[in-house]
């Protein structure tokens, strides 16, 4: 019985009411599974994910992501229900190689920030250049969010889309002022 | 605010970085063997230039690695950055060979 | 409205949408597009405060951001005061109330205008004279008085209800200065698609343009010119035109700080939009086109409301179709205020003009303003004004062959437009550490040495000329954007040239001459020759000495007058006296601009953990542990701080207590040489830790002094699961990161933060393992299966855990780790499980006292970063066999080894049981001996113990492991108390209980 509740049950501590503040919305992402991988050459795939794009990139889809923070280090996306097959993916992927996978699902927390204001709502709190040049669809990097680490993805569309991670600890803090920020550009 | 060159994400605002004080001070290799004189140096001493100085920086806040680089203490222009291991280019005369571990300000590996 | 000095047509008001807004409770008309000052002129209001030192009476002197007198008190409605804003640049809104300032009880009638009868007294350096003694005048007396009278404006007593903003940009080329320089260079950067900012302070672009309504650019109007250039840029994605926006500070790598005024001009509150947007950007080139400020002249009484800079009277008749009086009398020492006397003669004024320079160095200026029937004086200075609230006249006198002033005569006027010259606004360049230059024929310091990829143009580097400053400003933006496009601009010429003078020759007694030079700060020519006959000669401490240029402005009007009478004092060419540092801020900026956002709940980020809201719904009140906020004790109904402690104290010794360690920061290390990287990084030895075993970690810095502490969990040959100290968490982290990055690179070790992934339910005392075992699957609870210091893989309620087997309480103890988002619920269901064993939730507070009545030590708390692990009692943790470790070699230190002299962790047992020491307390060995005493140490943690039914102490001792049984000194707010040395562990000494 108690097995049945529990499994089910992780509680999200942002929920998942959308803000729109000037036109962009600030969405708090579902429940997903997320792992640091970390391993020294860039050789070959997890689980069909690509390990030797260059640093400050992401690939595949919304659905599963692989983000590449530095030289050895990747932040790794899938559905919650796929956590399990990434895992023994990995194992059997890199056997062999000293590497480490990390699970920390439960340490990150996700927000979708998208909008044709999405860049310039960011960067109230954000010192990076987003602009189209310097960062397209498909970038990737660790960064600063006011006073909040963060890890910023772009990803395609259209309209400027981005997907905010930050710990659990700071998603308050980082919704909070992602939703200030909205009210900062104005409406014009 | 210092812009500066990470070695692997390019140029990023000082607020994602760390300073780590002056490179190229390698640990030795068995600390057991120097007297407390040349122990105390490593721990403690350190160069204050007015002008081109090599420091230790760490991109905390994006890629995590840490680099060295060569800064101007006087205007704040960074002449380069590179990755650790690695001696600036802009050294004349190229890399030379790593010091004895005895010779504590050696800058043989970090 | 009647606004008997608004002019019947001209100016860039818009005329047909009138408002009203209040100074002084009075309401005053104006247009749409004036500012306050324009509206208050177009009244008939000149005076509109008392100055700072002397409370004379002060009008406005200038149009722009250069105004140092005319500082208003806007109220713009409840909480939203601001004082010491100037009129000149406060655009006019209905629904303003402004305020003058520094005046009592009226503006009219001002009891602080004794000091300009007392002014003999107020000479430079009076503070420093005056209030030297007697010493104990200091506190009750002259701090008082000065406080009183320091300051000009009253600061805001209410919150600030505004939201700012903050906004980082970047751009290939940022302009500074929407003025024709400015405007060219844009136009010049624009057209290479390059990403452009240009910022400007005013309402609207055009700069000097706005003012000059008979200019022409490329044969056709400027202000057609202007519409066109706005248009075009206007259109171009690449530009972003920031009116209303101040760059005022240059920093590092072209890193400028600019305020955008969002919401200030319009009429009613902007709903949710920011007062305010703080601008950060980094520009790959800066192109510095902020136009130059106009030097007031240097004459007795100069200061009376109604004289003002010249070019501001243009501005007023041009812009805003107002006259600054009827009557005007043009003093000069350069061309450009001839076009102020010729456009003011137009406008139907009075006007004559007075000029220092010689007839034979005038220019064609001369004959074309007689010709257009204005009465010219050249070779005349000017001694003097007459008036009290409103100038009334001028003082001219003729200067003779021999320097000596011939027959005095009165000008009867009601406005004086006074020109000394002009002032390249280099401030931004300075700022960005670029040298100065002095040019002699310009005699001003203009841009000389780039410090940064920056360049100045247009009247910022001394070019006054319209078609000049066109084509330079169109060269820079040009460059600064890597085009080669050239554009030459035709203009209509501009009348320059000046001559340069610091003080008007005079045949008055110097020293009853008041002729100001700082208006805001009221420092005089003859303050400034005092400090240079007392003795300062660097420009800096003549600065200071007198306050001149110190004032918010910044001494835009004043600083080359200053620098003009110091030289002539020292007798040295100006550059050799050398120029003061502009420093951040160009203008005064807001607090609010500065802290954007970072208020209220954004201040910092609250780290609260998942189990933090059932916390709150259960009472518990709570104190911040790095930026966490952690449960801190959890009262019932009318318990205090002690009495809930109390009973969490006895409830998990006797029974069991549930507690939130989810904030210890955690690691996972991970590789085929984690082993090896742990033995390197600890005090202790791991190579032989077993799998599911659990080690107690000491960490040094490679000085020696410990840095961390925590429990490390052996999950598999290869991964490590270390704890740490909340506060230290991302500290070790990145002290292992280091070590591994840069020494060892060779090490095959992973590491990656898991302080978040698993939240930590600690469930400590006898009946513990009751209340998890109909709750736990897959791991043997039973002590021989799961002894101290095991960890186990398993599932609680389903949910995976790492279940630890620890304690720090000294208690039978568990730490449940679960991953975060289940926390919650485990939780609730061991409180549900626990109800019939008492479960009692405990916070930080009982935590602290349970494991001071164990002598376990927190890191930060019996540490300080000297403290060794024998100081503490843990050298037993050393590995014995390791060759090194991080401080090993430290530990060693002649300091270290000391036999005598090092503190050392012991207890106290004070001999009144119920005495709690204060934390920090100084103990000494005999509080007889003389002052200062010799100090052994101090108290680390106090607290009252339930259990032991007593007062515990832990402190810091000189040998103190040595003086067992002995009594010492420890001093109170009362004095000293006694207490008795002990081993540093008050209850369960033995430490059975966390074997049950």
């Amino acid at each position: 019985m108690l097995e049945v509740r529990y499994r089910t049950a992780r509680t999200l501590p942002l929920g998942r009411v959308e803000a729109r503040p000037a036109g962009v919305a600030i969405r708090p992402a579902e429940a997903e599974a997320r792992f640091v991988l970390r391993i020294r050459s860039t050789e070959g795939e997890i689980a069909g994910l690509p390990l030797n794009r260059p640093i400050n990139t992401v690939s595949g889809d919304d659905r599963r992501w692989i983000a590449r923070l530095g030289p050895d280090e990747w932040l790794i996306g899938v559905p919650e229900g796929e956590a399990d097959l990434l895992q023994t993916s990995a194992a059997s992927d890199l056997a062999g190689r000293a590497h480490s996978l990390v699970d920390v699902s439960n340490r990150n927390v996700g927000i979708d920030v998208e909008g044709a204001r999405a860049d310039e709502l960011l960067n109230a709190g954000c010192p990076l250049d987003l602009g189209e040049a310097a960062f397209p669809a498909g970038s990737a990097t660790r960064t600063l969010l006011g006073k909040a680490e963060i890890v910023l993805i772009r990803r395609a569309g259209a309209q400027p889309r981005y997907r905010v991670e930050c710990w659990r600890s700071f998603a308050t803090y980082v919704h909070d002022f992602l939703k200030e920020a909205g009210l900062g550009i104005g409406e014009g | 605010m210092l812009l500066i060159a990470c070695p692997y994400c390019g140029n990023r605002p000082e607020t994602e970085f760390r300073c780590g004080g002056q490179a190229h001070i390698a640990r030795p290799e068995q600390p057991g063997a120097l007297d407390d004189q040349n122990w105390s140096e490593y721990l403690f001493v350190r160069k204050n230039p007015r002008g081109v100085h090599a420091e230790r920086w760490n991109h905390a806040h994006g890629c995590g690695r840490w680099f060295n680089a060569l800064r101007d203490t006087v205007t704040d222009r960074f002449i380069e950055t590179y990755p650790m291991g690695e001696r600036p280019r802009s050294e004349q005369g190229g890399a030379t060979a790593p010091a004895a571990t005895s010779d504590i300000q050696s800058e043989a590996r970090a | 409205m009647a606004q008997p000095f608004r002019l019947s047509r001209g100016g860039r008001i818009d005329r047909s949408r009138p408002i009203v807004f209040e100074f002084n409770g009075r309401p005053i008309h104006g247009y749409q597009g004036d500012t306050v000052a324009s509206a208050l002129i177009a009244n008939g209001i000149h005076l509109v405060g008392r100055s700072f030192k002397y409370h004379r009476p002060r009008g406005i002197l200038s149009h722009g951001p250069d105004e140092p007198s005319a500082l208003l008190s806007v109220d713009r409605g409840p909480g939203r005061v601001d004082p010491n804003n100037r009129a000149s640049v406060v655009e006019a809104r209905a629904g303003l109330r402004t305020k003058s300032q520094n005046h009592w009880p009226s503006l009219e009638y001002d009891i602080g205008a004794v000091n300009d009868l007392l002014s003999p007294v107020f000479v430079a350096g009076f503070y420093y004279k005056t209030f030297m003694w007697p010493r104990k005048f200091w506190d009750r007396v002259y701090e008082p008085f000065i406080r009183a009278a320091a300051g000009l404006g009253k600061a805001p007593t209410q919150a600030d209800p505004d939201r700012y903003a903050n906004r980082h940009a970047h751009c290939d080329v940022l302009i500074v200065g929407a003025g024709p320089t400015g405007l060219a260079a844009a136009l010049a950067a624009a057209r290479t698609g390059k990403r452009v900012i240009i910022a400007d302070e005013g309402p609207e672009p055009g700069g000097a343009l706005l003012h000059d309504p008979k200019a022409e650019i490329d044969g056709r109007l400027a202000s057609e010119w202007l519409a066109e250039t706005l248009a075009d840029l206007d259109a171009r994605e690449n530009v972003i035109l920031l009116p209303r926006t101040t760059v005022f500070g240059y920093y590092n790598h072209n890193h400028v700080a600019m305020a955008e005024r969002v919401t200030d001009h319009l009429p009613s509150a902007a709903g949710q939009a920011p007062r305010e947007r703080l601008w950060q950007v980094r520009a790959g080139e800066v192109v510095l086109a902020g136009g130059a400020h106009e030097r007031p002249l240097v004459f007795a009484d100069n200061d009376r409301p109604g004289i003002l800079l010249a070019e501001s009277v243009r501005v007023f008749l041009n812009r805003y179709g107002v006259a600054p009086g009827n009557r005007l009398v043009v003093a000069t020492s350069g061309a450009s205020a001839y076009q102020v006397a010729l456009d003011a003669k137009s406008a139907g004024l009075d006007v004559t003009l007075v000029d220092l320079r010689l007839e034979t160095d005038c220019g064609p200026e001369v004959t074309r303003l007689r010709q257009a029937g204005v009465e010219v004086l050249t070779g005349h200075t000017v001694v003097g004004s007459k008036g009290r609230t409103r100038v009334s006249g001028l003082i001219v006198a003729p200067v003779e062959s021999n320097g000596r002033c011939g027959a005095r005569r009165v000008i009867a006027c009601d406005c004086v437009g006074m020109s000394g010259g002009w002032t390249p606004a280099v401030h931004l360049f300075s700022q960005s550490r670029g040298k100065l230059r002095y040019d002699d024929g310009l005699d001003a310091f203009v841009p000389g040495t780039s410090a940064q990829a920056e360049r100045s143009a247009g009247a910022a580097k001394g070019t006054y000329d319209l078609a000049a400053c066109l084509n330079e400003g169109f060269a820079a933006g040009a460059a600064a954007s890597g085009s080669s496009e050239t554009h030459s601009f035709g203009a209509s010429a501009t009348l320059t040239g000046f001559q340069p003078v610091r003080v008007m020759p005079t045949d008055a007694d110097p020293k009853k001459v008041r002729a100001f030079v700082d208006y805001q700060n009221d420092v005089t020519a003859k303050d400034i020759k005092l400090a240079v006959r007392e003795g300062f000669q660097s420009i800096e401490h003549v600065k200071r000495y007198t306050t001149t240029g110190m004032a918010t402005d910044q001494g835009k009007t004043s600083n080359m007058n200053a620098l003009g009478i110091v030289a002539g004092q020292l007798d040295k060419a100006l550059p050799a006296v050398g120029t003061t540092t502009f420093r951040p801020p160009y203008t005064p900026v807001t607090f609010g601009a500065l802290v954007g956002p970072a208020r209220h709940a954004l201040f910092d980020p609250i780290r609260t953990t998942p189990i933090h809201g059932w916390a709150e719904s259960h009472g518990a009140t709570f104190e911040n542990v790095a930026l966490w906020r952690r449960a801190w004790y959890f009262p019932k109904a009318g318990e205090d701080l002690h009495a809930a402690v109390a009973r969490e104290c006895k409830a998990v010794r006797e029974g069991v207590g549930i507690f939130d360690a989810s904030t210890l920061g955690k690691i996972e290390v991970v590789g085929p040489d984690a082993a090896e990287f742990m033995n390197r990084m600890y005090v202790n030895p791991w190579a032989k830790l077993a799998n599911g075993r659990c080690r107690y970690g000491l960490m040094l810095k490679e000085d020696g002094y410990i840095l961390d502490d925590g429990v490390v969990a052996r999950v598999s040959d290869e991964c490590f699961h270390v704890t740490t100290t909340t506060g230290g968490a991302a500290r070790v982290l990145g002290h292992m990161e280091d070590y591994l990055q840069t020494e060892w690179p060779d090490l095959q070790v992973f590491l990656t933060s898991t302080t978040e992934q698993w939240a930590v339910i600690a469930l400590q005392g006898p009946k513990a393992r009751n209340v998890i075992e109909p709750l736990v699957d897959g791991i043997d609870l039973s002590p021989d299966a799961f002894p101290h210091m095991a960890m186990r893989t398993g599932t609680i309620c389903g949910v995976p855990t790492r279940l630890f087997r620890v304690s720090f309480t000294g208690e039978l103890g568990f730490e449940i780790n679960v991953p975060t988002d289940h926390a919650l619920a485990v939780w609730e269901a061991i409180y549900a499980a626990g109800q019939p064993h008492g479960i009692t939730p405990y916070g930080t507070e009982t935590m602290h006292v349970l494991r001071a009545e164990k002598g376990y030590i927190i890191v930060g708390q019996e540490t300080d970063g000297t403290v060794t692990p024998d100081d503490v009692g843990l050298a037993g943790m050393i590995a014995k066999t390791k060759v090194d470790f991080v401080g090993k070699r430290s530990l060693a230190r002649p300091d270290v080894v000391a036999t005598t002299g090092r503190k050392q962790l012991i207890g106290l047992m004070t001999e009144d049981p119920k005495l709690v020491l204060d934390e920090g307390a100084q103990i000494v060995a005999d509080p007889n001996q003389p002052i200062p005493m010799r100090m052994l140490g101090h108290v680390t943690s106090s607290y009252w113990s339930p259990n032991c039914d007593r007062s515990i102490a832990l402190a810091l001792v000189a040998d103190g492991r040595a003086l067992m049984g002995k009594t010492l000194h420890i001093t109170t707010p009362d004095g000293f108390t006694r207490a008795t040395v002990s081993e540093p562990v008050f209850f369960d000494t033995k430490g059975e209980r966390v074997n049950a």
